[in-house]
């Protein structure tokens, strides 16, 4: 299969951006946006479509398994994994557009900084204020939660999220809702009004970020469940707790 | 938290300089944990933030002899089966360690709030590869990832308070040692190219061997293996490197091997080739006791010979079709949604064929008991040393080394820190940071993938599962051509090369089968050979030499 990668290129962060075609040709009927990428760069004799030679392209991976959140980018114009972003033939060239997450700094090339979505958690202090419970209830939600990959896809299509707002966006959704679902309530009032103030206060219910969630995360479910303990103040039906 | 480890005191804040740790997975989270706890600051670098860490693709789980499953374990069981797993090159007073601090390291582990699996108000354990014991706990297939979670959060509390400053996109270019001692780290921005020296003790945790054998391992990019091969190369001595294990369960996707935990047979997977147009179990006819569960070692060894078998098929399936719902819901969901995305196999109605894949390095830097390395001040832990695992590494025993070995590390520099008595290299008094100019070191410049796609095959034709002095030979013989054709190679390049011989040079010293390494010439485990092969690059030469194991001491 041939294919045409169209990718928005930048030197450094202080550069001005530009596109560059370059044509991939593979055996394989199917394969992933993190498997053209890695052999466009090993190959030598890399050309564009103009026949001009070009310096490898940079971008973030990690895992190849879509485990890691490390290689999110833009493809095709939505926010995913590029491990996980499948190609297949459909008999004719095609082009697949490949960009930066546009809602971080850019840094060079598919690489985006997104040191803020940490910072962030660090400035809501999302953390155990220790004491926390385990329970069979609350494991299935901390599980979820605990699963999130911090690669920022959700912010990309947040209406309501810009970087240094004042909504943290549903990147600190799951870490506030692993917290919120094993601390013991007389202990979650400083973690639910940051909760409060930081995510549910901020957030549109347009949940944009429920589609493109490259771990599947049930970010209604999530929402629900924390809403309830922080905001409401009571237990969450999500989590059929007793007594 | 490790209460049973002597000697330190929670009101300790002496003037001491910030610790750098490398790498910022289960070792290096583990390590900052502790010594921030205690008081210390340090500097976790990482090239990507710690969700990217190879530390999120652990699946199956972590061992501690908790006996909630009323089948009476113990430590020293654990301790039995890790050495026995790792047929006796572990240092038996580091697994004894291990085994009694992998109880404390659970009961951590929960306070952080690691959602085990849990019923009827107690974590539940599984089985796992070459354990006789339900030992393991678990958070369904996904209990690196969530272990990590619950880590990340904890480093944060002290990345706010400021004893914890994260370097989140910065490679370690080479540890800066001289008289034997370590004095500090360079390192490289990979965002702005900036590259600074720290001073300061180290603990190394930047992962196993991985980027060695790029696309072959299930392992991350991200562990190059660059940083080990300098280290190497700088006459840092490593131990045990012939010891590579394969995983008998992978298969392959793009760019690496895709694992199928362990956890598929503890679940009651079973591994078969057809014969004569009957599926052979042949694990289970074999190892009646624990079958399809033996040690990683033994499957991959019996899938290897079994394909080759002249009445069986070459293809080895593994039959997940019996696992009940629950289980696939429960425990491997994960593990069935990578298995339809990446290869439209649905582990519930059909075998999934299955070849052993590179997973884990028991070798790399030596490292005694409390994680030092033969370099003053430079500690290793994770799968970047050589500790624990032996010659096979048990499943659930990976992030627990990790864990144990990071607070190991820790604890050695808090205790020396407070005795006084560490002595220091006149460039550790520094406290700043110093810019170095990109040109002045050869060591930021990245090795060629032509090189290092070409030293990995060369690799893999010695290194198999299977090997013999004849390949390991031939392909010593071909790396020292690699070597001697350019002499232009970079640094990293060159620092490949020699660690690549040492690989081989390890595998060809040790004349007999154990563990991991298999021999068709030396079939058999010789009693003379329980000895660690250590490696040293001295002279311009690689040297090996066998070293005896310690006795256990009784306490």
């Amino acid at each position: 299969m041939k294919i045409i990668l169209k990718i928005l290129r930048r030197k450094d962060a202080a550069s001005e951006p530009y596109w560059i075609s370059i044509p991939y040709e593979t055996d394989e009927a199917e394969f992933s946006v993190a498997s053209a990428l890695r052999a466009i760069n090993e190959d030598t004799e890399r050309r564009d479509v103009n026949g001009e030679p070009f310096e490898p392209i940079r971008w973030e991976c990690s895992c190849l398994q879509k485990k890691c959140g490390s290689c999110a980018m833009v493809i095709d114009g939505k926010p995913g994994l590029a491990c996980d972003a499948m190609i297949s033939g459909t008999g004719k060239e095609r082009t697949v557009t490949l960009e930066p997450l546009k809602t971080f700094p850019p840094v060079a090339d598919l690489i985006a900084d997104r040191s803020s979505m940490f910072e962030e958690l660090k400035k809501l202090k999302v953390w155990s204020p220790g004491g926390l419970k385990l329970s069979e209830e609350a494991e299935e939600t901390a599980y979820d939660a605990s699963r999130c990959l911090q690669c920022g896809c959700c912010l990309e299509v947040c209406p309501n999220f810009h970087a240094g707002g004042s909504f943290a966006g549903n990147a600190a959704l799951g870490p506030f809702t692993r917290l919120l679902a094993e601390l013991p309530k007389k202990d979650n009032k400083e973690l639910s009004a940051s909760y409060s103030k930081y995510v549910f206060e901020g957030c549109g219910k347009s949940l944009a970020c429920r589609d493109v969630c490259p771990a599947g995360i049930d970010i209604d479910r999530l929402l629900v469940h924390s809403n309830a303990i922080a905001v409401w103040r009571r237990k969450s039906a999500a989590d059929k707790v007793k007594n | 938290m490790l209460t049973g480890m002597p000697g330190f005191g929670a009101e300790y804040m002496g003037d001491h300089g910030a610790v750098n740790i490398i790498g910022a997975g289960f070792a290096g989270l583990s390590a900052a944990c502790l010594l921030a706890r205690e008081g210390f600051s340090c500097r976790l670098f990482s090239v990507q933030p710690s969700e990217r860490a190879q530390s999120v693709l652990a699946e199956g789980g972590l061992n501690a002899a908790l006996d909630t499953m009323g089948e009476d374990d113990r430590p020293e069981e654990h301790y039995n089966d890790t050495l026995k797993g790792g047929v006796f090159l572990a240092d038996p007073n580091a697994v004894k360690r291990l085994s009694e601090e992998a109880v404390r390291v659970a009961a951590w582990l929960q306070e952080l709030g690691v959602p085990f699996h849990m019923k009827n108000g107690r974590v539940v354990l599984r089985n796992f590869g070459g354990q006789k014991k339900k030992r393991t706990l678990y958070s369904r297939s996904s209990t690196g990832k969530i272990m990590m979670t619950a880590l990340i959060d904890e480093v944060r509390k002290y990345e706010a308070s400021g004893l914890v400053e994260r370097f989140p996109h910065h490679e370690c270019v080479r540890v800066l040692i001289a008289g034997g001692s370590c004095f500090g780290v360079r390192i490289k921005d990979l965002y702005t190219g900036a590259v600074c020296d720290y001073p300061g003790k180290t603990i190394l945790c930047c992962g196993g061997l991985t980027g060695i054998f790029p696309g072959m391992t299930t392992g991350s990019a991200l562990n190059t293996g660059d940083l080990a091969a300098c280290l190497f190369s700088e006459g840092v001595v490593f131990s045990n490197l012939e010891m590579i294990q394969y995983h008998p369960t992978t298969l392959g996707i793009p760019g690496k091997r895709l694992l199928v935990s362990e956890a598929a047979r503890g679940e009651g997977g079973r591994l078969f080739v057809m014969r004569d147009g009957e599926p052979w179990y042949f694990m289970e006819e074999k190892y009646p006791e624990l079958g399809n569960l033996m040690p990683r070692d033994v499957v991959s060894r019996e899938m290897y010979f079994t394909a080759r078998r002249e009445d069986c098929g070459d293809t080895v399936y593994l039959d997940l079709t019996m696992l009940s719902d629950a289980a696939w819901e429960e425990k491997l969901k994960d593990l069935r949604e990578e298995l339809i995305h990446y290869f439209s196999i649905d582990p519930m109605t059909g075998p999934v064929p299955v070849q052993p894949g590179i997973h884990y390095f028991m070798g790399g830097i030596d490292v005694d008991i409390d994680h030092r390395t033969s370099i003053n001040g430079l500690y290793a832990a994770g799968e970047c040393c050589s500790q624990y695992h032996g010659a096979n590494r048990l499943g659930g025993n990976s992030m627990l080394g990790a864990l144990v070995g990071g607070h190991a590390a820790a604890l050695n520099i808090i205790n020396t820190e407070k005795a006084g008595d560490m002595p220091e290299a006149d460039h550790l008094t520094g406290s700043g940071l110093y810019p170095v100019s990109p040109e002045d070191d050869p060591a930021l410049a990245e090795a060629s993938p032509v090189l290092v796609n070409r030293l990995s095959d060369i690799l893999l034709e010695g290194l198999g599962i299977v090997r013999d002095g004849q390949s390991i030979s031939a392909a010593l013989e071909k790396v020292r051509a690699a070597a001697g054709e350019n002499p232009d190679y970079n640094l990293r390049e060159k620092n490949r090369l020699i660690l690549a011989e040492a690989m081989l040079k390890s595998a060809g010293s040790r004349r007999e089968s154990r563990g991991a390494h298999y021999r068709s010439d030396y079939p058999e485990t010789d009693e003379n050979f329980r000895r660690t092969s250590a490696a040293c690059y001295e002279d311009g030469e690689v040297r090996i030499a066998f070293r005896s194991i310690p006795e256990r001491r009784e306490s």
